[in-house]
């Protein structure tokens, strides 16, 4: 069998390249910067643009200007870049501007260590911008993932017109591992949304859940604000479209969580204990379980994709007969909070770290008995 | 959709404009309306791009389409905008305000030249928020926050800009009868377009300073600042020229996919887990990567992760593989199986892995290095067997090769036949594999 020897930042360009992104704008960022540069290589022979902001309020900037010019875009960055991030993410979330942002996650805070792995973001992706409106989060768990979850994120950017974050660190992105090919594939994303001309504003309130068609500068006179607006993006102060503006930017994801919710679920029959786990964690967690199997234990996991929105209902379900549950993560028990509120009377522990050192499948394992 | 051009009456819309009595903002959006008119623009091929400040109202005043962003950021977006869609015509306003937050991108924007005009609506002051200084307060000024007088230099938009490349400045004030010709002339100008337009607050700034229209020009007078067209060169515009280069590049993705086929026998039964331990320029991780190719082409899984300090010339480099028959999913080394020490700076990142490896786990060492204290069996090379044709720089390949045929990982076929489809490396690399055979023969 022939295999491929690829990073995940590899993967995930490949990912955006298929999914028919045609614009990108980064500035260099360790782990994020081996994505800018295959950009900068790949896209202009494809007739798309990638070039690097003056910094990175810029290029997010650019990246929604070039959407609202008809582009697919994406941005990529580590966390002292989502903080520059922040405020334009909630600009494409009010704009309803469809965008992938890939965060390498290392260890913060601050500079933190820009070399080393961490997964301290979790919370940051789905808060990290005023208002508290949903956002949604991806976490591929090795090289396949960051391949297919950056097409899906693709997809669920033109689905619900909304920012999609693709949660990475940097050891997906920077280690390199044996894949195989066939497994590249697989993610069909759907085409834009466009206008046609005859559906009304560009922006829709009623009925709350439903994304309307996006336009395009050039073809139609297009609005577009970042004020509290009216369905025509003319600012407005009365309160009742106010609300129904805000009520449809969360209705259109919270009333859809089935089209977004993406788990990995390794259940095993008489199981007591289950292991849910997310991004570059959950590798230690799947070699842990076969690790116990083997030693003869009862054992299930739980690797979670779309981490936001919680998947709720595929958390409850996999707890069903489980007493023990241990949530291994690269910070100090971020997620293990949403998992706490979902797992009534049930033992919920941690397996923590924050040295930039890997938990061990070893480290799962002693918190599974 | 229709893609006619359909000339307008006006580029406004029936709305009137709300901005207080006497405040520049709406005659200065009266000159841009009468550009447009002169130019005859298709309303949905132009872009108004503003942000924050009673400025970043303006768009809803006119027929053409818009974005209103974030405070300062309206040059990203246009930016954006423009290199998505060349052929847009994308119209900047923003107040002093912006210019001030947005520097960075207001000092980009003139360098990097991306087709887009920009309107400074220059009231000297935060009018919006409450009359506080902004960046182009002059010297002395009163505002809300310089209560007893404004003891900083204010910013020269004009000279930055055209000190840094755009291709059209032009300072002036909301009162100048040829502003809608400098407005038209800075729209036709390929390249970035500034006009510093200079007018009244007459909320804040005005009252406070007794400031009136011939304040305005006395002011940038008094201040040395120059008026009128400033700077009109040729420039190449930004998004054009990308679209021409990019289609001169070859096409062809340096990202196809590199199919490494198992053509070889591993007898390899259980995960081995390599630390390499060198310094930087002893191509430790393309030892390692050749390694890691001869084993994926032997049908084994693999894994690399390198380490080295971000000054990439100097120090440490380390890489770290794993070989599987099994699939791979945790990536990390806690113990490693086997290790090889090339040199004192991987010596003196060893230390700790060596503490917890034991008897069956393996270091092999280059000579002339310091004693190592390890439970793990050690192997110093002798590399007095070497034939001379072997560089220093080889060395990593050479004791890996060692190391990994000796230790049944991977077979000397599938070295050699990897090594030989190195393309312009192929020799050297086949020079080291084949050393490193020697030394274990």
């Amino acid at each position: 069998m022939a295999r491929e020897f690829i990073d995940g930042s590899t993967a995930i360009v490949r990912g955006a390249l298929e999914a028919g992104c045609d614009f990108f704008a980064g500035y260099p960022i360790t782990p994020a910067s081996p994505i800018l540069q295959m950009m900068m290589s790949e896209l202009p022979a494809r007739g798309g643009v990638a070039i690097q902001g003056e910094d990175e309020i810029a290029s997010i900037g650019m990246c929604i200007g070039a959407t609202l010019g008809g582009a697919r875009a994406m941005t990529a960055t580590s966390g002292p870049g989502i903080s520059l991030y922040s405020e334009n993410i909630g600009l494409a979330i009010i704009g309803e501007v469809p965008l992938v942002i890939v965060d390498v996650q290392r260890l913060g805070p601050a500079t933190g260590g820009a070399t080393t792995v961490g997964q301290g973001d979790v919370q940051f992706v789905r808060w990290g911008t005023a208002g508290g409106y949903p956002i949604i989060a991806l976490a591929p768990s090795n090289v396949e993932e960051c391949y297919t979850l950056t097409l899906r994120a693709f997809d669920l950017a033109e689905r619900f017109r909304c920012p999609v974050f693709l949660l990475t660190d940097k050891d997906l992105n920077l280690t390199m591992r044996s894949v195989n090919p066939s497994s590249l594939t697989g993610v069909t994303v759907r085409h834009r949304n466009s206008r046609t001309g005859d559906e009304g504003s560009q922006y829709r309130y009623q009925p709350p859940d439903v994304v309307p068609p996006i336009g395009r500068y050039g073809d139609e006179v297009i609005r577009f604000t970042g004020s509290s607006h009216n369905e025509d993006a003319v600012i407005t102060k009365h309160a009742a479209t106010i609300g129904a503006l805000n009520e449809h930017l969360a209705a259109k994801i919270d009333d859809h969580l089935h089209e977004i919710e993406s788990v990995d679920l390794d259940p095993q029959v008489g199981a007591t204990t289950l292991i849910v786990a997310y991004g570059v964690t959950a590798g230690a967690a799947r070699q842990a379980v076969r690790q116990a199997r083997r030693d003869g234990r009862k054992v299930s996991s739980l690797v979670v994709h779309s981490v936001w929105p919680v998947p709720e209902r595929e958390i409850k379900s996999a707890l069903d007969g489980v007493s023990r549950v241990v949530v291994p993560e690269l910070n100090l028990g971020q997620y293990r909070r949403e998992i706490e509120r979902l797992a009534h009377g049930r033992q919920v522990v941690g397996v923590n770290r924050v040295d930039g050192k890997l938990i061990t499948p070893d480290q799962v394992i002693e918190a599974i008995s | 959709m229709s893609t006619a051009i359909v000339p307008l009456a006006t580029y406004r819309n029936e709305t009137a404009y709300p901005f207080c009595p006497g405040c520049g903002h709406g005659s200065i959006l009266d000159n841009l309306n009468e550009a447009l008119l002169r130019l005859a623009l298709d309303p949905k091929r132009v872009v108004l791009v503003s942000d924050i400040g009673c400025a970043g109202l303006s768009d809803q005043y006119f027929s053409t389409s818009a974005f209103h962003g974030l405070h300062g950021r309206s040059l990203t977006y246009a930016a954006g905008i423009k290199l998505a869609r060349p052929e847009l015509e994308v119209i900047v306003i923003m107040g002093d305000g912006g210019t001030g937050i947005g520097g960075a991108h207001f000092l980009n924007a003139a360098r990097r030249n991306v087709g887009m005009t920009l309107l400074v609506f220059n009231n000297l002051n935060f009018g919006m928020t409450g009359g506080q200084h902004s960046t182009t307060t002059p010297t002395g000024a009163i505002t809300s926050t310089t209560p007893g007088g404004n003891l900083e230099r204010p910013l020269d938009i004009c000279a930055t800009a055209a000190v840094n490349g755009a291709a059209y400045v032009y300072r002036g004030t909301n009162f100048d009868p040829d502003l809608t010709d400098r407005i038209v002339e800075g729209i036709e100008t390929p390249g970035f377009s500034i006009l510093d337009i200079w007018e009244l607050c007459t909320a804040y700034f005005g009252p406070s300073n007794r400031f009136g229209k011939r304040s305005l020009e006395d002011t940038q007078q008094r201040l040395g600042l120059g008026t009128g067209v400033l700077e009109h060169r040729e420039v190449a515009e930004y998004a054009s020229t990308y679209r021409r280069e990019a289609a001169d590049q070859l096409a062809g993705s340096r990202l196809a996919p590199q199919l490494l086929e198992s053509e070889f026998m591993s007898t390899l039964d259980r995960p081995c887990r390599l630390l390499v331990m060198g310094s930087a320029g002893g191509k430790v991780r393309s030892a390692a990567r050749l390694v890691a190719e001869a084993a994926i082409r032997s049908g084994l899984h693999a894994t690399q992760s390198d380490d080295y300090p971000i000054t990439v010339k100097t120090g440490h480099s380390v890489a770290e593989l794993i070989l599987s028959p099994e699939p791979i999913d945790f990536t990390g080394i806690d113990r490693p199986d086997l290790m090889v020490i090339l040199t004192e700076d991987g010596l003196a990142k060893a230390h700790p892995y060596l503490a917890s490896m034991t008897a069956p786990n393996r270091v092999i060492m280059l000579p002339d290095l310091a004693d190592v204290d390890t439970g793990a069996t050690i192997e110093v090379l002798d590399l007095d067997p070497l034939p001379s044709r072997v560089a220093r720089t080889e060395l990593a390949l050479v004791a890996l090769t060692a190391a990994v045929v000796q230790q049944n990982v991977v077979s000397a076929e599938a070295l050699l036949a990897t090594a030989s489809r190195q393309g312009r490396y192929a020799e050297k690399n086949l020079a080291a594999v084949t050393a490193g055979l020697e030394l274990i023969r």
